[in-house]
């Protein structure tokens, strides 16, 4: 049981706030698309990609509930 | 053979009545468990269970559920799609009504590649020799010229919205495709043999094929052979038995791309031997796909062949997605100039580099299958790559010496 | 002695407002346009954009309120609810009405936007190129003689900004220029 990030690939456009706050596990590719850890989201960091969630301009990102 | 001879003609309603007799009336129940004991796979490229899928359709309709059967073949070299249709269109016709039935679909349509004129042509005329109900159920959707309008998710986008490009799932279209309902997406060849499979019964299918190897299927042979078409296998016989279905090689063949561009290079030499079958092939990291083997001649280089499919992707990026829509335009270029002979000093290693951060970030599996095929490239043709990142090239050197021996 | 200190408060609280949504208006389109340097983060950018426009109705809600309850102005509750209600400067009051209720709009859109969804965010979002100029005009409109100096520096300062700010977004190629239309979401 855990949090996972799931992105929508189409909305987003690269805007990379994601990577800012939590570049433990978003990293941006050569053009500056999100490069993201699959694996669920540690305890620790679970405040941190909230608030990149939150922080996506186009609302792209989001923590999903994962049974795993 | 049981779906070749593909043609010329389009067989009427009573020639196909007469091949395979009528359209059976089993409940939908037994349809699925019949489907799921054959062992029958997707023949559009993604080799998924045939019964799994109906019955996951089934779960989810109240008998609203939609038969969208897909015959858009974007695969460039693929032709099987089109010629079944053109040629046995009562066979795919049949079914999607049992498909229709067991899902309990009310809405079936045909979704034909906009250039395949015999195809839509032969359609139209079979439904028209249909009763009033089943015509009423049914309509031909051309589905526009493009790689990706195949794609699950595209198709169902193109008939709701007019947009042939793919969508973010989940959800599926087996949960929610067209207009919100349940929709069964499968290819016209799979559904002719659930056709063939529903009046003989999961036993006969289950005698096909060679070795371990369960059934037959269609395959696109290209190349250097001397019959190029669509020809008929049972699965399990192998790399060579297709060769010679085709005619025979023509000349002297290192590599054949097999699953089409959606699949990835073999070397011959390696392969002669494979066992022509999704599972076969899939365990030693090759693809059936939609059945597509074009065998390259020697005499053509493999990094040209390779930066050729790799534009042509690029250009079928659906252009939603960041990744796919920069990501596959570098390694297109890329891969251009090192077939030109003319790479940046680290070209060889950025294609690399950005096909191993490509899979996976795009909404659908297009950069997926384009970063795969190249994989196989820069290992089948690994010292051709490297050769032309040193700004020479195997192949032409060899066409100048022979042109001069 | 009480009425020129709400009379100063609205005005004040009037003024810092039009400096704070100018600051608002031009980190909008900093973020839009995805400036950034290694020391200046994005998340920067739109977190005071944010923070910006949330301290704005700190000081429009004084503005108003100090504003109504000014026995001098006599402009009640209804001049502030309802636009171009009051007899008072009645244009440039209204315009001021309005604002508020354009700016109420975006900020309810955006704080709940997995409510409303990007796309009527977006479009409600667009509004802010009305409603600043709405507020400046009613600054404008119902301030009142003489017009000191330092007052209409502000004034030039905020317009300038903004000026220049839409200048540089209409003259780059937008960041999402590659794209054609965006597919219909199912």
């Amino acid at each position: 049981m855990g949090e996972a990030l799931r992105i929508d690939r189409i909305r987003c456009d690269g805007h990379g706030l994601c990577a800012e706050l939590l570049p433990e596990l978003v990293r941006l590719d050569d053009w500056g698309y999100p490069i993201i850890k699959p694996a669920t989201v540690p305890a620790s960091l679970v405040e941190h990609a909230r608030r990149a969630v939150d922080a996506c301009p186009v609302v792209a990102l989001r923590l999903r509930r994962t049974t795993g | 053979m049981e779906l070749i001879p593909l043609g010329p003609d389009a067989e009427s309603l009573a020639m196909h009545r007469q091949r395979v007799g009528p359209l059976p009336t089993a409940p939908s129940g037994q349809l699925i468990a019949e489907l799921e004991a054959s062992g029958l796979l997707g023949r559009g490229g993604a080799g998924f269970p045939v019964g799994r899928k109906w019955r996951a359709v089934a779960e989810r309709s109240s008998g609203g559920a939609v038969v969208l059967a897909n015959g858009a073949e974007g695969e460039p070299l693929s032709l099987k799609d089109r010629s079944l249709m053109a040629a046995r269109p009562h066979l795919v016709i049949d079914g999607a009504l049992l498909a229709a039935r067991a899902v309990g679909a009310d809405d079936i349509i045909f979704y034909v590649g906009v250039e395949q004129r015999a195809a839509e042509a032969a359609l139209r005329h079979a439904l028209a020799e249909r009763p009033a109900d089943v015509r009423g159920r049914a309509r031909i959707v051309k589905a526009p010229a493009g790689y990706v309008s195949g794609e699950e998710s595209a198709a169902v986008h193109f008939v709701d919205a007019g947009d042939a490009r793919p969508t973010t799932t989940p959800p599926r279209p087996f949960e929610r495709g067209v207009g919100g309902r349940p929709t069964l997406v499968q290819n016209v060849e799979s559904l002719a043999l659930a056709a063939l499979i529903a009046r003989r019964g999961h036993a006969w299918y289950q005698g096909l094929g060679h070795g371990r190897a369960r059934g037959i299927g269609l395959l696109t042979v290209s190349g250097a052979v001397n019959h190029a078409g669509v020809h008929e296998v049972e699965f399990g016989s192998t790399l060579s038995d297709a060769a010679a279905a085709a005619g025979g090689l023509n000349g002297d063949v290192r590599a054949v791309l097999l699953g089409g561009y959606f699949g990835g290079w073999a070397d011959l030499d390696e392969q002669w031997s494979l066992p022509v079958d999704a599972p076969s092939m899939r365990a030693r990291g090759l693809a059936l796909g939609c059945g597509v083997m074009h065998f390259l001649p020697a005499k053509t280089c493999g990094v040209e062949a390779t930066a050729r499919i790799m534009s042509y992707l690029a250009s079928q990026s659906a252009r939603q997605c960041g990744p796919c829509v920069f990501g596959l335009v570098a390694i297109a270029d890329a891969t251009r100039r090192l077939a030109a002979r003319s790479p940046q000093p680290h070209d060889l290693e950025r294609i690399i580099r950005w096909g191993g951060e490509l899979t996976g970030r795009g909404a659908c599996r297009h950069p997926d299958g384009a970063v795969a095929l190249l994989q196989s490239a820069v290992q089948v043709f690994a010292d051709d790559f490297a050769v032309h990142q040193r700004r020479h090239c195997v192949t032409i050197a060899a066409r100048a010496r022979d042109a001069v021996a | 002695m009480n009425d020129t200190i709400l009379w100063y408060a609205t005005r004040g609280a009037g003024v810092v407002s039009l400096v704070l949504l100018t600051g608002v208006v031009v980190l909008g389109i900093v973020s839009a346009m995805r400036w950034q340097t290694t020391s200046w983060p994005r998340f920067l950018t739109t977190g005071f954009h944010r923070n910006l426009a949330l301290a704005t109705l700190i000081f429009l809600a004084l503005h108003v309120v100090t504003a109504v309850v000014d026995p001098f102005t006599a402009l009640g509750w209804k001049a502030a609810i309802i636009p171009f209600s009051s007899p008072y400067r009645r244009l440039w009051l209204g315009l001021g009405v309005v604002g508020i209720y354009l700016l109420l709009a975006i900020i309810v859109t955006s704080l709940l936007r997995p409510l409303f969804g990007p796309r009527v965010w977006r479009t409600v979002h667009w509004l802010a190129y009305a409603m600043w100029p709405v507020a400046l005009i009613h600054g404008i409109g119902t301030g009142t003689d003489p017009r000191f100096a330092w007052m209409l520096a502000i004034e030039a300062v905020c317009v300038g900004s903004v000026v220049a700010a839409v200048a540089w977004r209409v003259s780059r190629v937008g960041p999402t220029t590659w794209r054609r239309v965006p597919a219909a979401s199912p």
